[in-house]
């Protein structure tokens, strides 16, 4: 649509009413953008104040990311006084280190098992059986998956640790009876249960709304047709929420990703048995002091998230086009 | 259907195919439910259990661990930093983000379109693992070069990074909003002289008081979850909110104190609850985009 004359159907108020208040520039090119009275100039001075807090807090660290894992920093001693210049040295040494490796593998297994299997094959089983469900079941169902979602990190953390304790916790009974007994010898387990436990709403109710909008008649149709339930979700409902899907899929691998509350379960430990990547630049960097170091596994750890952001943005915008 | 013909047997296996279905779709609910459903039970039990343990059980009735709670020095202190920390850093993100979003929707700045993308990739990409180093150095940085009330230990700046964080998020949500507003109304407001400050405040904001309620919580319950960012900028327990103090209860005393932590953990869950559910009764519950991350 054209847009000659902006707001035709609001009050007759047109440009002379208030060309004089308007500070400078050309009023006529200003009345087809600028109908509000916000000049260029005041707009820029709106978005200041949060492009400051972004820019120094969200962007200016990610920037200082790439010259601290550039240099041998370390929080005390020499090196915190007049750190070197040690290029792509950090790189090299994090790519030859067993240590990130295995933290890296920890981290795939958690992000695979907890997220991209865990809260998304849970969350759409969940939205797929209860899509015809009303009344109390579903009601009770949502609540506590919600519920779970939305209690404060420490406190899920702790209840986790209730109820994984070694005498006495309840799932951990259940785990660890003779011939179960694989929560000892996993102990990644415990993170990813704790993390499909508070996770898996957002899949849910992502798959919900997604299946709310599958035209009921085609998954009637394959049903008369004499599809299994297998063969309509794979024919008929996955093809039609494939974006969903994706979407999910790499949001939740995002974030956990990036989850640093594994840490308040276990603390990497025991050992390094749920050391994960973020657990470990804490532990190198934060804790051992060696700064530049970390912040060199950082770097990669941001690489893989732009990656995976650029993906998602891109099948944003392949979805919406304008 | 008459078309269909279907012998005795077979459609008997069929009702036997279908009720087996029903039976293991119940039992794989109830299973699921009592997954979610375990800790949460311990939640509500064991604050009210006069000897709590790590079992769920039927709690022997009292009150007195909320007594022990408190005369808790440091849990008290701990909630009212985490109030002081959500209510900051909730004011720094609801007026950054009407300001924002106001101005890139009314007026056309080059590249508008662009910035707004990048602000989402910003926002998802440097969460707080990959910046905590620089993060943690750039507050002692500005600590000890600017002033120490900025620096490490300062509430104030965990604000500041925290708003930080969450306002990319909140602009995009609040714009949408904002968007949908017609700007007819901002005009006769204009044409009675007042300012866009004041338009902003008196005429669009009422317009999209369902917006600021929905990033107003988004953010309190974003704070208050948060554990990484006050974890590795406060050091002093007087000043450490309620997510930062759980840990220190569990993991520094030797055998953690069940009655102190199974009240804190209920205390400290009840405001995020009771917004959750003001929000799904007056709104629905319609969040996009990560409330957590």
């Amino acid at each position: 649509m054209q847009t000659k004359s902006p707001e035709a159907d609001g009050p007759a108020v047109e440009a002379p009413s208030h060309a004089g208040v308007s500070a400078v520039g050309t009023p006529k090119a200003k009345a087809d953008t600028d109908v509000v009275g916000l000049g260029r100039l005041r707009a820029i001075g709106f978005v200041a104040p949060a492009l400051l807090l972004i820019g120094v807090f969200l962007l200016f660290p990610a920037l200082w990311t790439l010259y601290i894992g550039a240099t041998n920093y370390e929080r005390s001693g020499e090196n915190h006084v007049s750190p070197d210049f040690v290029g792509i040295d950090n790189v090299t040494k994090v790519l030859g280190d067993p240590a990130f490796y295995h933290s890296l593998w920890l981290t795939l297994l958690f992000v695979g098992l907890s997220a991209v299997l865990g809260q998304n094959g849970l969350g759409f089983a969940l939205a797929w059986s209860l899509r015809n469900v009303s009344g109390w079941l579903r009601r009770t169902v949502e609540t506590l998956v919600l519920l779970a979602w939305i209690l404060p990190s420490s406190v899920v953390a702790f209840l986790w640790i209730a109820m994984l304790d070694r005498d006495g916790g309840t799932v951990n009974a259940v785990l660890n009876t003779p011939g179960l007994a694989w929560l000892v010898e996993y102990p990644l387990a415990s993170i990813v249960i704790f993390n499909i436990w508070r996770g898996t709403a957002f899949s849910m109710m992502l798959y919900g709304a997604a299946l709310s909008a599958v035209p009921p008649s085609h998954v009637e149709t394959a049903r008369l047709a004499g599809a299994s339930n297998a063969q309509t979700l794979r024919d008929v409902v996955f093809p039609h929420i494939r974006g969903h899907i994706l979407t999910n899929t790499l949001l939740i691998t995002l974030w956990t990703f990036n989850d640093f509350t594994p840490f308040l379960l276990t603390a990497g430990g025991p050992g390094d048995d749920t050391e994960i990547a973020a657990v470990y630049v804490y532990k190198t960097g934060l804790l051992d002091g060696q700064l530049g170091y970390s912040g060199a596994i950082s770097l990669l750890i941001l690489l893989a998230n732009v990656v995976l952001a650029l993906v998602y943005l891109r099948m944003l915008r392949r979805r919406n086009p304008k | 259907m008459t078309t269909k013909p279907a012998a005795g047997h077979d459609e008997a296996r069929q009702v036997a195919r279908k009720v087996a279905a029903r039976i293991g779709f119940y039992v794989a609910s109830c299973l699921i439910a009592v997954f979610f459903a375990l800790p949460l039970l311990w939640l509500i039990s064991a604050p009210f259990d006069s000897s709590p343990g790590f079992a769920v059980g039927f709690p022997e009735f009292t009150l007195s661990n909320f007594a022990t709670l408190a005369n808790n020095r440091y849990a008290m202190s701990s909630l009212v930093n985490s109030i002081l920390l959500a209510a900051g850093t909730t004011v720094f993100v609801v007026v950054g983000a009407a300001l924002a979003s106001y101005a890139l929707s009314r007026v056309r700045i080059p590249g508008r379109d662009a910035l707004l993308y990048i602000l989402l990739l910003l926002s998802s990409v440097v969460t707080g693992t990959a910046a905590m180093v620089p993060l943690y150095l750039l507050i002692s940085e500005i600590g000890a070069g600017v002033h120490p009330s900025l620096g490490i230990d300062s509430r104030f700046a965990v604000m500041l990074v925290m708003a930080g964080g969450l306002l990319p998020a909140a602009i995009f949500m609040l714009k949408d909003f904002i968007d949908t507003i017609p700007k007819s109304y901002e005009e006769s407001a204009r044409v009675f002289g007042a300012s866009p400050l004041r338009t902003l405040k008196d005429v669009v904001a009422p317009l999209i008081a369902p917006g600021l309620a929905t990033i107003t919580v988004w953010s309190v319950v974003n704070v208050w979850g948060n554990f990484l960012v006050p974890f590795i900028l406060l050091r002093d327990p007087e000043k450490q909110p309620g997510a930062v103090l759980m840990q220190t209860m569990y993991t520094e005393a030797g055998q953690p104190n069940l009655a102190l932590l199974g009240a804190f953990s209920l205390v400290y869950s009840l405001p995020v609850v009771v917004l959750y559910l003001f929000v799904a009764r007056r709104y629905g519950f319609r969040f996009h985009g990560g409330i957590k991350s």
